[in-house]
């Protein structure tokens, strides 16, 4: 995974709630087997209407997903980070995420950076006066600065102590198999497995 | 104080804990299917890794296989390379994979509580959202990305942080045909899709007390709807009535001592919540979504609202986006939507008893002229109950199609969709924008709605057909 300190680029608006997973990605696209390539994917119904946000010029090397509520609903599908990221987006920012595709960003490198309702509503207004302008993300400070704004965001810290430093979470774990081969030991006999 | 049910589950799987970093939690139970875990396992092969407990890993073909046409191959080259690939890395990795057509193949979250391997104060996870529906056990059970199944398979354990709870008390009697189908959706409909986020729901009270394991399973599965990470429902006689003499339930004296930790399970009196919703039983009527997100529902008995209605201005606005999408006018009775095809099926409502019930409505009834009802049971075994008892014929007599098991329509991967424009009355879970296909629209409604829905060729219940 990649160090995530701060990422300036330009913000897209999307005036969307419960933007859920089979939005971000059909399930159709879902049948790869690969980890990558999936830049066509994102968004693809909405994609084919000229007027969305990411087909209008100002937005079309957006890196800053500027979202409603619920992002992320839905299926647990880690496609949906890996089609953000591979078209470009580093950063989501939304008043509320899914858990489940909040975690799968912060293990694949996408910054999910939670904002208030009214924040939200600047940023969104600040884009929309100015379509094109640039968002910079701040992770260390936790801020997010557009034009003459500045809003906080929320992360999980340990997320954001993982992203900082790029820290693979299986390597991580693994410093502490001891425990879990003690922890094994332990389990109560009657537990089923699937191989009798 | 005391500790709810959820607390107890989790402390008793923490490996390691410190404090500003998540805990490391074991996991009992690993689910793996065709389309969330093959660059999980290239993560393995790529870093030399190996899955550390196949033992206690079991795959399923269930997301994007054809449900007829068994004996061919797989028309779709991709969906082919993806089933191809799970066989190659489950035998490279020493995993249990069933295969389209194995007598124990099935939706995943069908096939577990089925064989006896969702027990109660496990730890379940698999790369699939509904896996909350192993809850219903008093099982942890949640859903997760690619990255952690490649974690769970490396070291069988995942770096998580507990869970808020929530306690979902529903009080009294369901009336006659009403199901945890309605209750669950009536729920979402009340908290929204969001209500839940970062909780887990745990369903109490007597109407949650009288309802099947089956049932149970039915909204455990649909807490993630409500945006929760998993459902729970305490084990009590009836989780000990259904476990007892399945394949991997435990025996003799492993079933004493089983049974008398499972029912230690449940929250203690004085245990506290982080939040508490209540829903009184007889107050909830049978419900249909008619829009496209879940919250977006209301009793059969009533009308598509009017997006002005809503005081929020974007809940207003998503409405107003969500009836055009659906093809609907504010104010229509919803038993005059009519639908060009139904759905039975899904983890969600794929049990016997979901088939049962639907049958028992289509008897001796036919499917409306033009209407398509497809009837997919949720696993290979509940298919051959189905037709010891002669469920399939009453299907089929009726004009519907009969089905082997797996996720089918409910999203559409493989070729069983829902056309462009057309509007489809469904047991599964969401109704998303083309959740069934490209410009499907779902209405997500119990199994006897569905069955009723199918004969009238509009949104009704078994009532209306009297």
């Amino acid at each position: 995974m990649q160090k995530f300190s701060t990422h300036t680029g330009t913000g897209i608006p999307l005036r969307r709630t419960n933007v859920d997973t089979d939005q971000i990605i059909p399930s159709t696209f879902l049948k790869r087997i690969t980890r990558t390539g999936f830049e066509d994917a994102l968004f693809a119904q909405w994609r084919k209407d000229p007027s969305f946000v990411l087909n209008q010029p100002a937005y079309r090397s957006g890196s800053v997903l500027v979202a409603g509520a619920d992002f992320g609903t839905g299926s647990s599908r880690e496609h949906a980070v890996w089609a953000l990221l591979d078209y470009g987006i580093k950063v989501v920012v939304s008043s509320r995420f899914a858990d489940i595709f909040r975690g799968n960003s912060g293990k694949a490198g996408l910054l999910a950076a939670q904002v208030s309702e009214p924040d939200l509503a600047l940023l969104w207004d600040a884009l929309d006066s100015d379509p094109g302008a640039e968002i910079r993300v701040d992770l260390p400070d936790q801020r997010i600065n557009c034009a003459d704004l500045t809003v906080p965001f929320d992360v999980d810290p340990y997320v954001k102590w993982r992203l900082e430093r790029g820290y693979d979470d299986i390597s991580l774990t693994e410093q502490h198999s001891s425990l879990i081969t003690a922890f094994e030991t332990s389990r109560p006999r009657f537990m089923p497995a699937c191989s009798n | 104080m005391g500790y709810t049910l959820a607390q107890k589950v989790w402390n008793r799987h923490i490996v390691r804990q410190e404090d500003g970093a998540p805990d490391l939690l074991y996991i009992d139970l690993h689910l793996v299917n065709e389309v969330t875990s093959p660059q999980a396992f290239e993560g393995l092969r790529l870093s030399g890794r190996t899955v550390r407990r196949p033992d206690l890993t079991l795959a399923m073909e269930d997301h994007n296989i054809p449900t007829t046409d068994l004996l061919k191959p797989i028309a779709d080259p991709v969906s082919a390379l993806q089933i191809q690939t799970l066989r190659q890395n489950c035998q490279e990795f020493a995993v249990r994979l069933f295969t389209m057509g194995h007598r124990e193949q099935g939706i995943v979250h069908v096939v577990g509580p089925q064989l006896g391997l969702t027990q109660p104060g496990m730890t379940i996870v698999c790369g699939d959202s509904h896996t909350s529906t192993h809850g219903a056990f008093g099982a942890l059970a949640f859903g997760i990305g690619t990255s952690e199944a490649e974690h769970v398979l490396a070291t069988q354990t995942l770096s998580a942080k507990p869970f808020k709870t929530m306690a979902v008390n529903i009080d009294g009697d369901l009336a006659p045909g009403v199901s945890s189908k309605d209750v669950i959706l009536a729920l979402i409909a009340q908290i929204g899709t969001g209500g839940g986020q970062g909780y887990v729901l745990e369903y109490r009270g007597s109407a949650v007390a009288a309802m099947s394991m089956e049932a149970r399973m039915t909204m455990c599965n649909m807490s993630i709807e409500a945006g929760a990470r998993a459902g729970l429902i305490a084990p009590d006689q009836v989780t000990l009535d259904y476990l007892r003499g399945r394949k991997h339930a435990p025996a003799g004296q492993d079933w004493e001592e089983a049974s008398a930790y499972w029912l230690s399970l449940a929250s203690d009196a004085d245990a506290r919540y982080d939040a508490e919703v209540t829903l009184r039983a007889a107050d909830i009527s049978p419900f249909v979504t008619w829009g496209t997100n879940p919250a977006q529902g209301t009793p059969v008995s009533g009308s598509v609202p009017f997006p002005e209605n809503f005081t929020d201005a974007k809940e207003q606005a998503a409405a107003e986006r969500a009836l055009a999408y659906m093809g609907l006018e504010p104010g229509t009775l919803i038993r005059d939507i009519t639908v060009d095809s139904v759905f039975l099926g899904s983890c969600t409502n794929g049990r016997i008893e979901d088939l049962r019930a639907a049958a028992e409505v289509l008897r001796g009834r036919s499917v409306k002229s033009g209407l398509r009802m497809l009837v997919v049971p949720g696993s290979m075994r509940v298919k051959v109950q189905a037709e010891a008892e002669g469920l399939d014929r009453i299907f089929l007599d009726a004009g519907a199609e009969w089905r082997f098991a797996g996720c089918s329509m409910c999203l559409g991967m493989n070729p069983d969709q829902v056309g462009p424009g057309q509007r489809c009355a469904s047991t599964s879970n969401r109704n998303f924008e083309g959740r069934q296909g490209q410009g499907s629209r779902t209405h997500l409604v119990s199994p006897v709605v569905a069955a009723a829905t199918a004969i009238r060729g509009t949104i009704s219940t078994p009532a209306d057909l009297n």
